[in-house]
């Protein structure tokens, strides 16, 4: 029997009060996500628990029970009081997945503060935009990315304390670094947390967007609610599971299922903080007999092209569910995932604004291979007409996929930007920004973005953003983004660029503006492709025309090019 | 065979480690040790076919393959003794 047993019977029944329920949790009490995932556990006597079993670069291991959790996250959260970091300061989490970031941002969330995470491989511009947006008070981060902090420091006059959490002594600290380790941290044994409501901010996750800076997503407490449900329902998380998300915190589903989810069901799980290759990630569920597996499509087509032979050098027998999130899951990875794992993956869909599992493929319910599946109970989930914003009824026809705002885990603004989140809404829908159909049994069909924004690997990149930076390198005279197709991760993102006088285009050149993207912004926004141009296909009134690019990319039909300045 | 493996080295050390302290030597990990990550490996793999004039089809690309630098030199240098 399944976590959430019959699909059909629990949309009729549904009500989020199941979730409050289980939580213990009444309308006006104080809820705290820190407590729920740490604290609450040892009350109900699982201090014992393994919580944490985290395994790093050349198979250092290190294992945390919940107990350990509790009192290590007390320690942060004293630490960071004693800095005066106090509630709904924002204090960011720029580490790699180590141990100090899922019990950080625990630390953080207990003393009402806003936990920030930052993918660690973001260069220092991505890093300087989104500590300065969010007014960061705190950063904790790692030896090997201080450096990315220093570059930025002088442009962040709000941020105060930088604390490395694995100081070793060898070399001197610079202004405002201080160092701090968790293990060695004296024993809060009783910690005072703070008593934060539904609506106290806990997270904030930035997402890119097509045009101007980086979103913050601002999250609550209340989130919990929706995350413990859909963790219990569509994971099917129980008591003796050992559970291994594969997102990194520095995206939403590392920080709502890779830390949120799992730790307030009192569930062990697994993180592995090292580079991917498919025998080490099938090593890894052996060794430690993983139970459930929540990945992402760019992972999952991977290890189809390592091949059904790496499988079978491993006993995964211990597997006994499968989910996937971050971009469409194509058919073929279902199928081929139930050939060689005898379950398939079933496809989750949700967003960094959404903070929980919307649309959704749940044990017991029929997968079909391709689809994203269908609305969590008590998610009302449709497509929409684009021009009229009014409910699409028809089966096939291509819509927006459209939210009723209200659910628990919505973001509650975007951070500085009321505006923009303001426009995410329109005749009583939240728009996500994703186009599909809806097929006669009710199942969501993925069909593409409704806007620019680059989807590779799961993870959102803004056109305008990388479009930007290459302006900023010294042969770079005009420059448009647009999404290529890519076997592996969905989309890449491809650069046509114009030079400057006394440039000339050759390999070489290409190399150094990929490098310098690289860094500057991430490796995600990297351009896998560069094109020389002559001139870049622009609008009467100098707007780049992405679209056009797009087409000549995806082989496409360019449609109207009259408006255009200059044709290719 | 060793200027390849000393220049493959210099490469990834300057390019991609970002902890100064680090060391780096021929057969560090360097895509499953998570020095180099999967969408890097582009990077990496254009500086090769630039530098050696060679080109490495998409699917001798893998992380497997690219795992650390003698595993790179061999490749390189099968592409090499392809070209002559």
């Amino acid at each position: 029997m399944t976590n959430i047993g019959s699909y059909d019977e629990r949309v009729k029944q549904f009500d989020w009060s199941i979730s409050e329920k289980e939580l213990e949790y009444s309308d006006g009490n104080i809820i705290n996500i820190g407590w729920y995932c740490s604290d609450r556990i040892c009350d109900k006597g699982h201090g014992g628990k393994t919580a944490l079993i985290w395994e790093g670069q050349g198979g250092v291991e290190k294992r945390f029970t919940y107990n350990d959790i509790r009192i290590h996250s007390n320690s942060i959260g004293a630490y960071l009081r004693s800095l005066g970091i106090k509630d709904e300061d924002r204090v960011c989490l720029f580490l790699d997945r180590i141990p100090e970031l899922y019990i950080g941002f625990i630390g953080i969330l207990k003393i009402g503060a806003i936990a920030q995470p930052l993918f660690s491989a973001f260069g220092d511009e991505s890093l300087h935009l989104r500590l300065e947006d969010a007014g960061t008070k705190a950063i904790l981060t790692q030896r090997k990315h201080v450096g990315k902090v220093r570059k930025v420091l002088d442009q962040l006059p709000r941020l105060e304390h930088i604390i490395v959490v694995d100081h070793d002594g060898k070399k001197p600290l610079k202004e405002k670094e201080i160092a701090f380790s968790m293990e060695a941290a004296a024993p809060v044994e009783n910690f005072e947390i703070f008593p934060t409501k539904a609506e106290s901010p806990s997270v904030l996750h930035y997402t890119s967007g097509t045009t101007g800076k980086p979103k913050g997503v601002k999250h609550v407490h209340y989130s919990l609610i929706g995350q413990y449900l859909t963790a219990k329902w569509v994971l099917d998380l129980r008591e003796n599971d050992i559970y291994w998300c594969t997102a990194d915190p520095g995206w939403v589903t590392g920080t709502s299922y890779g830390i949120i989810g799992a730790w307030s069901l009192g569930v062990t799980q697994c993180v592995l903080d090292s580079g991917f290759s498919a025998d080490a990630w099938y090593s890894f569920i052996e060794r430690h007999r993983v139970t459930v597996w929540y990945s992402a499509p760019t992972a999952i087509r991977s290890l189809m092209k390592a091949g059904k032979e790496a499988v079978e050098r491993h006993d995964l027998s211990s597997l006994r569910h499968l989910c996937s999130v971050g971009e469409p899951l194509n058919a073929e990875a279902v199928v081929w995932s139930k050939e060689v794992f005898g379950l398939p993956f079933y496809d989750t869909y949700w967003q960094t604004e959404t903070g929980a599992i919307m649309i959704t493929n749940v044990p017991g319910m029929e997968v079909k291979p391709g689809s994203m599946g269908k609305g969590f109970p008590g998610i009302t989930a449709l497509v929409i007409d684009p021009k009229t914003y009014e409910p699409i009824v028809e089966p096939g026809r291509i819509g927006l996929i459209a939210f009723k705002p209200g659910w628990p885990s919505m973001m509650r603004t975007y951070w500085n930007n009321e505006a923009t989140y303001l426009s995410k809404f329109n005749n009583g829908w939240y728009l996500s920004g994703d186009r599909a159909r809806l097929d006669k049994d009710g199942y969501f069909w993925f069909v593409g973005r409704d806007d620019d924004v680059i989807n590779t690997g799961g993870h959102l990149v803004s056109p305008f953003e990388v479009e930007s930076a290459l302006l900023e390198h010294e042969a770079v005279a005009e420059s448009a983004v647009v999404a290529k197709p890519d076997e592996v991760n969905m989309e890449v993102v491809k650069a046509f660029i114009t030079l400057k006088p006394g440039f000339d285009p050759n390999p070489d050149l290409e190399l150094k503006i990929m490098n310098f993207i690289r860094k500057k912004l991430s490796p995600l926004a990297m351009p896998q492709e560069i094109e020389y141009m002559d001139s870049i296909p622009k609008t009467r009134s100098g707007k780049i025309m992405r679209r056009l690019l797009h087409a000549k990319e995806w082989g496409e039909e360019t449609g109207d090019t009259s408006t255009l300045e200059d044709d290719e | 065979m060793d200027d390849i493996k000393d220049a493959v080295l210099e490469y990834v050390i300057e390019e991609y480690v970002e902890d100064e302290d680090e060391e780096v030597s021929f057969d560090t990990p360097l895509i499953s040790g998570g020095i180099v990550d999967s969408f890097s490996m582009v990077s990496l793999k254009r500086f090769l076919e630039n530098r050696y004039e060679i080109s490495i089809p998409d699917e001798e690309a893998s992380p497997e393959a690219f795992d650390n630098v003698n595993k790179i030199t061999e490749l390189v240098k099968k592409h090499l003794a392809k070209k002559e």
